[in-house]
């Protein structure tokens, strides 16, 4: 067993997913404590410098979502005042966080996501992006989906059935983000992989702050789907609503698709620079066999009910080993 | 910060195998499925933050009380009543409250007899407890549209089914009451009871007409419907004449001289006093009254006798004149909370110009705003917050589908003072003209704000913002009031942090955490 260290459990924070992120943080915090480490928990605000360079923890377990802590702010500042922290490096964080970004990456890749097209508030104000819209529509359709770049919760995620609904979902979008994607409406199934690299080939015993363990190769869990308990064509956003869904671990699906849902989670989480933990969303698009991957988040929740410890149980890793492992990717880098 | 060292070492034995989800999961009741959280929820918890002006809660203002008078009635009960305030009172609450009350209701004209009250934890127990006693899972109850976000999650919590009738300048249109009853009756259901606050309704600032209010209680007795009639706000009109209670209505139909048989009556001493004291009443037939008396003894046993006794003593002051104190005050509330609306829709006639309606209401805490369809005020309020610091209830908390009201607004008056509200609203207004600018833009029509509003057209004539019209621009019938979202609990549950809490958004945050979450001390 690794020796006990001081982890700065970070949470909270100004971030829409806050609650979220308390959870999740709570979570990791009874998991490090059984685990037998000594555990600061941090509430994030101005104090956050300042209360790290106080209580110099040998590592920060990033349990924020959302703004700050999910798009490689934090991350880069505790690179700065040389805190090892657990997960993703700044630069994955920026290309998850932003979903136009990814899906542009993935596409240049070659890995299936659903197509789209991405727009700024500014252009619409400067450069007659206006003018474009009905381009975009005619090239994807509808419905469509418009989304806020980053944004991680059901906020601003809008459904557009035709011409006269996307000014308003777009500037819904925009309500979040100055910058959005339009993307096309799939009907589908849910599914969920998450990636997690294998147990550190070394102890952690490597001095605070340096890399020290051999990062071991990432490997997928098994496939969550998330059903929908009532499906409701005009309510696309509650499809993201806590409580309104129901998962299904592992889901049930032919042999040959899960393999190629993990392989393709797999290849996201290497091309976009993933580290320690990461969950890939995908469709499984209705009427036929395409996967469609559809965002990356870099810190998936780890509530009771996240997709993430669902995932890690069934492939036999409890929560704590679970934890254990996300931690250990702090001195893996 | 909240912090939370653990020594290191112990190790709770082994680690949970099981199914972390399953394991609770299969635990839960399945009422919690509809005691369900929401993004929209979520979000107005983090408007809680020195830095933003908040329009959102459902609070009056608490800094009118004198520190000296609640200092000396603090310590008079301490003094004079130290082991009845420690002790466990009636469950149904103590006899110098409950003439409180009876002073309170006959204030506005209802005489009731002090047999047929209950002390309660707050209005808000009320609905819990007349939920707790009527619904059966799938029970139905009809609401007003908008209704007031707080008993939005009780119902949810009591799976009841929820029929909500729009309603218009008069409050709820009985006519349309009635098609949903014959509706109702097609399938062979019947409501429960039915859900109102007649006076300046939370959150649509209307209130219901008196003839409304006379053929309410006929259908009530045609039909034996229950009413429960909310009216939290009743003492705090600004103008126009007090109107009857349903509960005195229906008293006078039965003619006896006794109490009403078909309405139970809601009251609280939330807003003409204090919210913090966590008193509030119902007055009920005796049959009711009872199974709310054993409800009672389930959730709490009794209301506080601290603050029960506090009451007692606060209504017992009297003015150097030798008037009674409580009315004294509740003038000083009227006089500030008249100016704060006067305030309120003079801003919203500077600032949200041609593209909204508006109630104008003669009372209560509260003015219901409806901007151009086009614009979802879950979406505004996230830029608003985020933007320009500014705070106010999405019409969805209003619906219990989530998704009715979704671009209209409710707006506290009272809480906050006057220049805040200016300031609040143009802020307000900046984000408004910002997004149906942009709207205007990506549609191609011209941006001008008359031009922006293309519901305007569709929408009813006539009615200029604040016109000096009625108490509603007419708006508040028709698309306006339409949407809302579930979620939230009562009054803080024990997570504290779970803050959803409707009408209780702006609840100050526990201290666990973190310091810049308070509310700003004005």
């Amino acid at each position: 067993m690794n020796e006990a260290k001081k982890v700065a459990v970070l949470k909270g924070g100004p971030s829409l997913e806050r609650q979220v992120s308390l959870r999740s943080g709570a979570h990791a915090q009874e998991a490090l404590v059984r685990l037998g480490h000594e555990v600061l928990a941090l509430d994030v605000g101005p104090e956050l410098v300042p209360e790290l360079r106080a209580q110099q923890p040998d590592a920060a377990f990033i349990a924020l979502h959302g703004r700050d802590g999910e798009d490689g702010t934090v991350q880069a500042l505790l690179e700065a005042i040389g805190i090892p922290y657990t997960g993703s490096g700044p630069a994955a964080c920026a290309r998850c966080t932003d979903k136009a970004l990814a899906k542009y990456l993935m596409r240049e890749a070659g890995v299936p996501t659903l197509d789209f097209h991405f727009l700024r508030e500014p252009s619409v104000r400067q450069l007659g992006a206006a003018h474009a819209v009905a381009d975009i529509e005619g090239r994807l359709g509808f419905p469509l989906v418009v989304k806020p770049a980053s944004q991680g919760s059901a906020l601003g995620v809008k459904f557009a059935r035709a011409s006269d609904q996307l000014p308003s979902a777009m500037v819904g979008a925009f309500s979040y983000d100055d910058k959005i994607l339009i993307e096309r409406y799939a009907k589908g199934r849910d599914l969920a992989v998450s990636v997690l690299d294998g147990p550190a080939t070394d102890s952690t015993r490597s001095p605070p702050g340096r890399t020290g363990a051999r990062r071991a190769a990432p490997f997928a869990l098994p496939v969550v789907e998330a059903v929908p308990r009532e499906e409701d064509f005009y309510d696309y956003e509650s499809r993201y609503e806590i409580g309104m869904t129901t998962f299904v671990c592992p889901a049930e699906l032919e042999a040959d698709t899960a393999a190629r849902a993990q392989e393709l989670a797999m290849e996201v989480y290497t091309l976009l620079g993933c580290h320690g933990v990461a969950r890939v969303d995908l469709m499984l698009e209705a009427g036929g066999d395409d996967l469609w991957v559809l965002e990356i988040n870099v810190v998936p929740g780890l509530t009771e009910t996240s997709l993430l410890p669902q995932a890690a149980d069934a492939a036999g890793i409890g929560f704590d080993e679970l934890t254990a492992r996300v931690l250990a990717s702090a001195w893996t880098r | 910060m909240d912090r939370s060292s653990s020594g290191a070492g112990e190790g709770r034995g082994a680690r949970p195998t099981a199914h972390e989800l399953a394991r609770y999961e299969a635990l839960f009741a399945s009422r919690t499925r509809s005691m369900k959280s929401s993004a929209m929820r979520e979000m107005m918890a983090l408007t809680e933050r020195p830095d933003v002006i908040s329009l959102a809660g459902g609070l009056p203002d608490t800094t009118t009380f004198e520190p000296e008078l609640y200092a000396k009635l603090m310590s008079h009960v301490a003094a004079e009543s130290t082991a009845r305030a420690l002790q466990y009172g009636p469950t149904d609450g103590m006899t110098a409250t409950v003439d409180c009350i009876v002073e309170v209701m006959a204030a506005e004209g209802t005489l009731i007899d002090p047999s047929e009250v209950i002390v309660t934890t707050g209005g808000q127990q009320v609905i819990d407890l007349v939920c707790k006693a009527l619904i059966d899972p799938g029970d139905v109850i009809v609401a007003e549209a908008p209704t007031y976000p707080g008993a939005v999650p009780t119902f949810g919590a009591y799976q009841a089914e929820v029929a909500q009738i729009e309603m218009d300048s008069d409050g709820m249109p009985i006519e349309e009451l009635e098609i949903v009853l014959d509706r109702l009756q097609a399938r062979g259901r019947r409501p429960k009871f039915i859900y109102t606050i007649p006076n300046f309704q939370n959150p649509g600032g209307v209130t219901m007409s008196l003839a409304r209010r006379r053929r309410l209680v006929e259908l009530a007795r045609e039909r034996e419907l229950l009413v429960l009639e909310d009216n939290p706000y009743g003492l705090l009109r600004y103008e126009g004449e007090p109107l009857p209670t349903l509960y005195s209505l229906d008293a006078e139909v039965l003619g006896s001289g006794g109490g009403a048989d078909l309405v139970i009556y809601l009251g609280t001493f939330s807003k003409i006093l204090s919210p913090g004291l966590r008193l509030g009443w119902a007055v009920a037939p005796r049959p009711v009254l009872e199974k709310l008396n054993l409800g009672k003894q389930g959730a709490d046993l009794c209301s506080s006798p601290v603050t029960q006794l506090f009451v007692a003593a606060y209504f017992n002051e009297r003015d150097p004149g030798g008037g009674r104190r409580w009315r004294a005050y509740l003038e000083q509330l009227k006089v500030l909370y008249s100016r704060r609306r006067d305030v309120m829709l003079e801003a919203l006639a500077d600032h949200f110009a041609d593209d909204a309606r508006w109630t104008k209401p003669q009372g209560g805490l509260f003015i219901w705003a409806t901007l151009d369809e086009r614009i979802d005020t879950t979406d505004l309020l996230a830029l608003a917050r985020e933007s320009q610091g500014v705070a106010f209830v999405p019409g969805r908390a209003a619906y219990v589908d989530g998704r009715s009201g979704s671009s209209s607004m409710r707006l506290n008056f009272a809480g906050v003072p006057e220049e805040d509200i200016r300031e609040g609203m143009r802020r307000i207004g900046k984000v408004v003209r910002e997004q149906l600018s942009l709207i205007g833009t990506l549609s191609g029509s011209v941006p001008s704000s008359r031009n922006l509003a293309r519901g305007a057209a569709e929408r009813e004539p006539g009615t200029p913002p604040g016109g000096e019209a009625a108490q509603v621009d007419r708006g508040v019938a028709g698309g306006g009031l339409r949407a809302g979202s579930p979620g939230a609990g009562q009054d803080a549950g024990p997570g504290g942090d779970d803050s959803g809490l409707a009408d209780v958004v702006a609840l100050p945050r526990r201290a666990s955490e973190g310091s810049a979450r308070r509310r700003r001390d004005r």
